[in-house]
């Protein structure tokens, strides 16, 4: 597949409220294939820019149950199956006794889950993404605020889209090559 | 957004000083680690832990060649300093997943300013606790034995024992804690790539970063994680210490065999946890300039804290006490009474003044709010926890049902080369981790600052 030579066409702008209405006034013009970049989470700008299926919690509830499934199974079988071992008498199936790894494991594999899936959700580690080729990107992890449209867009054209993203009065507009 | 600045509606000191933008919070923190050089009394100060922490391994490595013999335990004190030493430092890191995780689900901003080096204290800590069982198992060579793997043995742990329970929850809570940790750290790491200029130092922060980029699908998840993180983590720290008190209160010695031990190893966990945040908090704000971001109120706080768990343990030893009294056993009434006059009473009565009466003074205001004050009282603190796991473990276990079998236990030098050097190796990873990671949230405190407020 032959690859666009540019990526998108990136706006910065001066502050947090400055990128939500602009990335609002670019979806609404029908751009898609958009990213807002922020050195800090913004509440509600993930929905800004169309973003609206998070499917951490669902990774999370998966792990949470696969981690409860086998910290009480693997007591069980170890203790009831395998070796079975009689300790002052109690049932090889002493349930209460198995509560807490039970516990233990599904918190473990829970936020192994949170963390690894939110990783791989995210597509990290990314250690080259071309984003990175603008230099004044460097202060998106400081203080300055970047809208991408990427050129997958099927509304994108370079002049047209450029022109747009003039009007929502950013403080520099950046060809991102790919 | 955190509502920015909530935390100063009822009280006086700011939750962060005024007059910062985005930039200067970014500037502040990461100078710390990229542009400042490490002073001589950087040096002097890591010199001297790192000393510490070659005599534990000193103390350590003649224990492999020796035996647990070199060390004052002995039937029937087959508990020591090992066990004290473990619960102390579990303890102690309670507070960083307190402050990171609970005070998080409670939107608690001040946490922000905190909550980096507290999480940190929290790993250490638990790495110091983590040596002890490993080394007190006789033959450390097979501690490994603890965990169930297929052996060719074929046999399996022993599920039904708190000592097993123990193992999966101090295992679960430092692989909880280093994860919360990281994940925290990865937008500063981005961070850092950024604003460092030394080659070096740029590759290992964009490595460390995973090529974050700060985008807002990234952010949306990453703060789901990070919540569901913290709602994981908060019952777990409430169990890690819970099943630690299991480890004693399943057994049947006098002492032990009680069922207020969850609710009060829990609140003295956190009681000494935010006496170490305090005692590291106040010299890093002093030396590194932050006192801005830590202010007066993150002191008082703590203070606060102290003061509420300080007064649940005082209640445990009321209850301890009393059902000394209650229960009509002969056995339990002894072991209240033997505490109080026996040969360990030096340690009970100087617990009793360090963790109840000494703390009150938190009740006046110029004390929680004078810096100097509150470090020695932290320390006081830290001492009397650290007596309090000295009395759980040794003073029960020195005088049980039989007179034939009572004895006495006294610490060797390898004992307090062990537990000192842990100190030590405490304090010259925290002297490293200033040094190499930003000590403060740099993003999460953008997020405190009135202008990361979205206007519509």
């Amino acid at each position: 597949m032959k690859r666009d030579p540019v990526y998108g066409i990136m706006a910065e702008f001066d502050s947090a409220t400055a990128l939500v209405e602009a990335a609002r006034r670019t979806h609404q013009a029908g751009y898609n294939k958009i990213d807002a970049y922020s050195p800090f989470p913004i509440e509600g700008l993930a929905e800004e820019i169309g973003f609206h299926r998070d499917e951490v919690p669902l990774v999370v509830l998966i792990g949470g149950i696969v981690g409860g499934l086998t910290g009480y199974l693997m007591q069980y079988w170890m203790s009831a199956v395998d070796y079975p071992l009689n300790i002052g008498g109690k049932p090889y199936h002493s349930w209460p006794a198995f509560i807490v790894i039970t516990f233990e494991m599904t918190i473990l594999f829970a936020g192994i889950s949170a963390v690894f899936g939110m990783l791989a959700l995210n597509g990290l580690p990314m250690p080259y993404h071309p984003v990175f080729n603008v230099p004044r990107f460097s202060s998106a992890s400081k203080d300055r605020f970047f809208l991408i449209v990427f050129s997958s867009d099927p509304k994108y054209d370079p002049a047209g889209t450029r022109g747009f993203l003039q009007d929502l009065k950013p403080r520099s507009i950046s060809e991102v090559p790919s | 957004m955190d509502e920015p600045y909530k935390a100063t509606v009822d009280t006086q000191a700011p939750v962060m000083e005024p007059g910062y933008t985005f930039g200067t919070v970014t500037e502040k923190i990461s100078a710390i680690v990229l542009t400042r050089p490490a002073s001589n009394g950087w040096f002097v100060g890591f010199g001297i832990a790192f000393l510490l922490t070659m005599m534990m391994l000193y103390a350590i490595g003649y224990l492999f060649l020796k035996g647990v013999g070199i060390w004052g335990v002995t039937i029937p004190i087959g508990w020591g300093f090992a066990i004290v030493n473990f619960v102390w430092w579990i303890g102690i890191g309670h507070a960083g997943t307190l402050i990171s995780a609970i005070l998080l689900l409670l939107r608690q901003s001040w946490r922000n300013s905190i909550n980096r080096f507290a999480e940190a204290m929290t790993l250490f800590a638990v790495a110091c606790a983590g040596i002890f069982p490993g080394i007190h198992v006789g033959r450390p060579w097979l501690a490994y034995w603890l965990f169930p793997y297929p052996s060719t043995m074929g046999v399996w742990p022993q599920f039904r024992s708190p000592l097993m329970w123990d193992v999966f929850a101090v295992s679960t809570y430092a692989t909880i804690s280093a994860l919360f940790w990281f994940i925290g750290l990865i937008p500063d790491m981005a961070t850092l790539r950024d604003r460092a200029t030394h080659p070096v130092a740029r590759i290992v922060y964009g490595m460390l970063s995973l090529g974050w980029r700060g985008s807002a699908r990234h952010w949306h998840r990453y703060e789901t994680a990070y919540l569901l993180l913290a709602g994981l983590a908060t019952p777990l720290v409430l169990s890690v210490h819970t099943v630690v008190s299991f480890d004693f209160a399943v057994g049947i010695v006098p002492g032990w065999h009680t069922t207020i031990f969850p609710p009060y190893f829990v609140a003295g966990a956190i009681y000494s946890g935010f006496a170490m945040v305090l005692m590291l908090a106040i010299p890093i704000r002093k030396i590194y300039n932050l006192e801005d971001f830590i202010t007066e109120l993150h002191l008082q706080n703590a203070a606060k804290v102290m003061l509420a768990t300080g007064l649940i343990v005082a209640y445990g030893y009321g209850i301890e006490a009393f059902m000394g009294w209650y229960s009509g056993d002969r056995y339990d009434a002894f072991t209240i009474w033997n505490r109080l006059h026996g040969p360990y009473a030096v340690p009970y009565w100087s617990l009793l003044i360090c963790n109840i009466f000494i703390p009150q003074l938190l009740w006046i205001k110029k004390m929680r709010t004078s810096p100097v004050a509150l470090f020695f009282l932290s320390g006081v603190i830290l001492v009397g926890m650290w007596l309090e796991r000295f009395i759980i473990v040794v003073v029960s276990l020195h005088r049980d049902f039989l007179t034939s079998s009572w004895g006495m236990y006294y610490p060797t030098r390898w004992d307090w080369m062990t537990y000192i050097g842990t100190i030590g190796m405490f304090l010259a990873a925290m002297f490293l981790f200033l040094r190499l990671l930003p000590a403060i949230s740099i993003f999460e405190m953008r997020t405190l600052l009135p202008e990361a407020e979205v206007k519509e």
